[in-house]
């Protein structure tokens, strides 16, 4: 009998054995999001922005008829998932957490989207944001924040924090997410979910739209190692709609993700970052992080210490480069061609009636980063601040590949502390960026990385997470080093981590 | 030590096309001060020598074949425009009275 608690694995194993349907899988999920998403007296999880019942049910029922004529499209043919509201999706609202976008109706699918209905997958509808996917709390959304399942008074991360929550309080059990200085991974951290971030290049970004172009990656969010092996699988690959796609022969994530469920390291070198601990990092976040370096090495791993002595200098790099780019994407939201339209009173140039949109239609952390951005490429700061971060992306990506030349992997906690409250740190930007503190290194050298949900911290009971770094085009590495530590752990737990969360309250 | 003035936030908000109201400079500029500060750490850090770097992962030469693809309709590229005449994009004046 399926369950929505199935990973996306048995679920495609019930279907591929008869036990199921892709109708009934779907309408579960459904189900699930009537109830525990948009609970009574406001303190639903709030993890989606719009739900596609009839259109997910109707791809269901496709994917059931081509399951009965014996033309399934691949193991995933029928499994629900969720998509971050940055993609591109023909015919459903794509908002980006923006009101600038509200109601927009995009005319046409992103490659990833496209690719998840060649694959058979029904859309059950898009996740919650921080607004262009700037934060790292989903507080910034200007439809309300998503809370976090395991304490809803906390935030899910950001600024996947829809996708992640919605597969941590089991409304669906594959998400898509974007991760541009962690917004994939740290999110997976706080809610004890799997978040990847391939290669870039690795993931079309065609139909994403852009934060900072040089940056983004879309990637899975899901409960298990092996079902992002398998989501990456269908969504991975060259893509002519994006120039920056890698053209190359990915290897099988899934039997990657299978190699290291047997949790056997023996052969692997690890390589823990001398500068991703100490000060500001959460002892129990800590305290779990060094048991699992532990269970790598009873497990055969060879595990060193390595120094990427450019790390501290990255997250200084990434908020001039980040604002930099951000503020030449946002200009075509200028309400000319698609978005919101405010016209002053009078008689309003365009110019006018540019300035009043975006006054309008941007939240205070677009607008910072837009005027930071606009500062950093101004005649004058120019050298000084963003010629100056492109340098010191230069020497992480020669720190990186020092590293690789001793490790096969190298691995951090993927955030400094659990989730924080609802509020705390929403006026006070700079406490709010440092939570990719150890996820923005990996953005700005392009090289893949995974969080594992690795136990619970002792002061507060909230999952942390585990990541795991590899080489550019290595992907393969982050899904059998990450099978291989959830699989140790999950034999010492006895069950997921997620089994430990508290039931939600639903009204049924 | 950089200090972002209420006046040059006001100047970079007029450049970047967004109306800030006082109230909003009053908020805002503050925090980009304190931004600007702990990200100013980087400044000197790299010298002459490193050359800077755009993307990590550099592509050159990307072509695809030269043969035509579906693309939007134009009733497709207008579905989301704020407001349409004839087939196209209706925009507010773009000069002032004077010219």
């Amino acid at each position: 009998m399926s369950t929505v608690k199935d990973t996306a694995a048995e679920a495609a194993g019930a279907l591929a054995d008869g036990s199921t349907t892709s109708v009934e899988l779907t309408e579960m999920h459904l189900d699930r999001i009537d109830a525990v998403d948009t609970a009574v007296d406001g303190r639903g999880i709030h993890a989606f922005l719009h739900v596609d019942r009839e259109g997910a049910l109707a791809q269901a029922a496709e994917s059931d008829a081509r399951r009965a004529r014996g033309e399934a499209r691949g193991p995933l043919d029928g499994v629900p998932i969720a998509v971050k509201d940055v993609l591109a999706t023909r015919g459903l609202p794509t908002t980006c957490g923006s009101k600038i976008l509200e109601g927009w109706i995009p005319p046409y699918d992103a490659t990833v989207v496209q690719r998840l209905r060649v694959a058979g997958l029904p859309i059950l509808g898009k996740t919650n944001m921080d607004e262009f996917a700037m934060g790292s709390s989903t507080e910034h959304s200007a439809y309300g924040p998503t809370r976090n399942p395991w304490d809803l008074d906390r935030i899910p991360g950001g600024s996947g924090g829809g996708s992640a929550a919605a597969v941590a309080s089991f409304q669906a059990p594959l998400a898509i997410g974007t991760d541009t200085g962690g917004s994939i991974r740290q999110p997976g951290a706080v809610t004890g979910t799997v978040g990847v971030k391939p290669t870039y290049g690795g993931v079309s970004r065609y139909g994403l739209v852009a934060l900072a172009n040089s940056l983004d990656q879309a990637g899975p969010v899901t409960r298990t190692v092996r079902d992002s092996a398998m989501l990456h699988d269908v969504i991975g690959g060259h893509d002519l709609r994006d120039s920056t796609s890698i053209k190359t022969e990915w290897p099988s994530f899934t039997e990657a993700a299978a190699q290291g469920a047997t949790g056997d390291m023996s052969g692997v070198k690890v390589g823990v970052i001398t500068e991703l601990a100490g000060d500001g990092w959460q002892s129990g976040v800590m305290a779990r992080f060094n048991e699992s370096v532990e269970l790598l090495v009873k497990a055969g791993a060879e595990v060193v210490e390595v120094s990427c002595p450019s790390f501290v200098h990255a997250l200084a790099a990434y908020y001039l480069i980040l604002p930099a780019e951000a503020s030449s994407n946002l200009a075509k939201f200028d309400a000319m061609r698609f978005g919101l339209r405010v016209t002053p009173d009078g008689d309003p140039s365009a110019e006018d009636v540019m300035r009043a949109t975006r006054d309008a239609g941007f939240g205070d952390e677009v607008k910072r980063r837009i005027i930071l951005g606009t500062y950093a490429l101004s005649s004058g700061y120019y050298d000084a601040y963003y010629g100056q971060a492109q340098k010191i992306r230069t020497l992480i990506s020669r720190d990186f590949e020092a590293a690789f030349a001793r490790v096969d992997v190298l691995v951090s906690p993927t955030a400094p502390t659990t989730a924080f409250k609802l509020g705390e740190k929403l006026d006070d930007p700079m406490a709010m960026y440092l939570n990719d503190l150890a996820t923005i290194p990996a953005n700005l050298a392009g090289v893949p990385g995974i969080s594992v949900p690795n136990g619970l911290a002792d002061e507060d009971g909230l999952p942390s997470g585990f990541q795991v770094l590899a080489p550019a085009l290595a992907d393969d590495r982050v899904y059998r080093v990450g099978a291989a530590l959830e699989k140790l752990l999950t034999d010492q737990w006895g069950g997921p981590l997620l089994d430990r969360a508290p039931e939600l309250e639903t009204d049924r | 030590m950089p200090e972002i003035t209420r006046d040059e936030v006001a100047h970079l908000a007029t450049l970047a096309r967004i109306d800030l109201s006082d109230a909003e400079l009053d908020h805002l500029a503050p925090q980009l001060s304190v931004i600007l500060e702990s990200v100013a750490s980087i400044t000197g850090v790299a010298g002459d020598d490193v050359p800077p770097t755009s993307h990590a992962i550099p592509l050159t030469n990307v072509f695809r074949e030269d043969v035509v693809v579906p693309g939007l309709s134009a009733e497709e590229a207008l579905s989301g425009a704020p407001a349409v005449e004839g087939n196209r994009f209706s925009v507010p004046r773009i000069l002032g009275e004077e010219a």
